[in-house]
């Protein structure tokens, strides 16, 4: 519709919307986010929450103890080899639409921990990462730009056509692998389909 | 509190046989340590933990070494005739010393308030004879930190209670703060990468599947 017209027609007091814009509008505000916190970074997660910041500013201040009613998982802090099958495992359990948010160093890249033994370069090894923070922690004003982020990028979603979202193409995964325990790493190391390490260009010298 | 010597002669003179050993530390801290023999280790350990002038109730840290296989250089005096005289020289002769792992167990008394006492416990070797007494009898918060130390240095305590892994998952087979410790190769990419990463680098794209 001619944004002149909806402007016009808004003045008569007839709202007019379209229903990508209604359906997305209302994915939009209520993104409720699974209420589990892996290290510091859930300390500033809680703390976006509370009044002083107030997440419920954004609709998105309902923590859900249960992935079944989440839509957003924030990945706040170090994701341990240990701990990553179940990490991934809540995130198969969550119903889609969903998306991920990996808050902090350590969640987007093993952060210091990098290249020790027990800790994952990233939990986009398993999951598909809709926003990245860094910081170590980030502090709140962080986490709410990611959600509005987020908020964005949902609203650019399409109902229909190719490039539609994820849960609205059915051959499009929902659940993704989850690494088992080997001897030496988890196996596998990461998932391919979801992530695959940048091509190193060297020069010739 | 009683200084370690002092310690050490009453362990001696209440345990006959017990084989004590005082390790001095030369560095700022100057905090010397007991070696115990394993046989003893959990009668010195009672010891400590009962006499009334000690009372070390609570063992707030207990960690574990890995020692490998090293050369140690030690100064000898040495008799010598130079020029037709005899005298006495200092000569550097090197010694190798055999690997072993080693647990350290730091005792304080919340009674008297005062410590540390720090005991240690040493293995044989770093393979097959990685035993060791489990001192969770004597004191009960020992069995975490010694679960931990069987994970991550590979010390099997006998007697323990309850001895699985506890950081790392339970098929998982290595032990990663030993130090010959070989991480997987999961060098994935560093955009500047340098010194110890570097070499994971190296080894990482020498091999052929990695090209």
């Amino acid at each position: 519709m001619d944004e002149g017209l909806r402007s016009e027609l808004s003045k008569q007091g007839i709202f007019t919307i379209t229903l990508e814009g209604l359906y997305n509008w209302g994915r939009r505000s209520s993104v409720w986010p699974l209420n589990f916190g892996l290290a510091c970074c859930a300390i500033e997660m809680i703390s976006a929450s509370m009044a002083r910041f107030d997440l419920a500013r954004f609709g998105a201040e309902v923590f859900r103890p249960t992935p079944r009613q989440a839509d957003l998982m924030i990945v706040a802090g170090t994701v341990t080899k240990k701990m990553a099958p179940q990490v991934v495992r809540l995130y198969n359990q969550m119903p889609e639409p969903k998306y991920v948010i990996a808050m902090g160093a350590c969640a987007i890249s093993g952060g210091p921990f990098k290249q020790g033994y027990n800790v994952l370069k990233g939990i986009d090894r398993y999951l598909p990462v809709d926003v990245h923070i860094p910081g170590c922690p980030p502090r709140p004003e962080a986490l709410i730009h990611a959600l509005m982020t987020l908020q964005h990028k949902i609203d650019g979603q399409r109902l229909a056509g190719p490039d539609r979202p994820r849960h609205l193409r059915a051959e499009a995964p929902s659940e993704f692998v989850i690494p088992r325990f080997g001897a030496h790493d988890l196996e596998p190391p990461q998932h391919p389909d979801v992530w695959q390490p940048p091509a190193v260009i060297r020069g010739e010298s | 509190m009683e200084t370690l010597e002092q310690i050490k002669a009453r362990i001696e003179a209440a345990l006959p046989g017990a084989g004590l050993r005082l390790i001095p530390n030369d560095s700022p801290a100057n905090q010397p340590s007991l070696l115990v023999d394993n046989a003893h280790a959990v009668a010195v350990a009672s010891f400590l933990r009962e006499d009334a002038q000690l009372q070390l109730d609570y063992a707030s840290n207990v960690t574990g070494i890995d020692w490998p296989e090293s050369v140690r250089k030690e100064k000898v005096k040495v008799k010598k005739v130079i020029d037709g005289v005899e005298k006495e020289v200092e000569e550097l002769i090197e010694k190798k010393r055999p690997g072993f792992l080693e647990a350290v167990y730091h005792l304080y008394s919340m009674t008297l308030k005062q410590g540390p006492v720090i005991l240690r416990l040493r293995t044989e070797n770093r393979s097959d004879k990685a035993h060791l007494p489990s001192l969770t009898a004597v004191w009960r918060g020992a069995e975490l930190q010694e679960r931990e130390i069987y994970d991550l240095f590979g010390i099997v305590f006998d007697q323990h209670p309850d001895l699985r892994r506890i950081l790392m998952w339970d098929g998982f087979q290595d032990h990663p703060m030993r130090k010959d410790y070989v991480e997987p190769d999961d060098y994935e990419y560093e955009p500047t990468p340098h010194d110890k990463v570097l070499e994971k680098a190296k080894r990482h794209y020498a091999s052929e599947a990695n090209r």
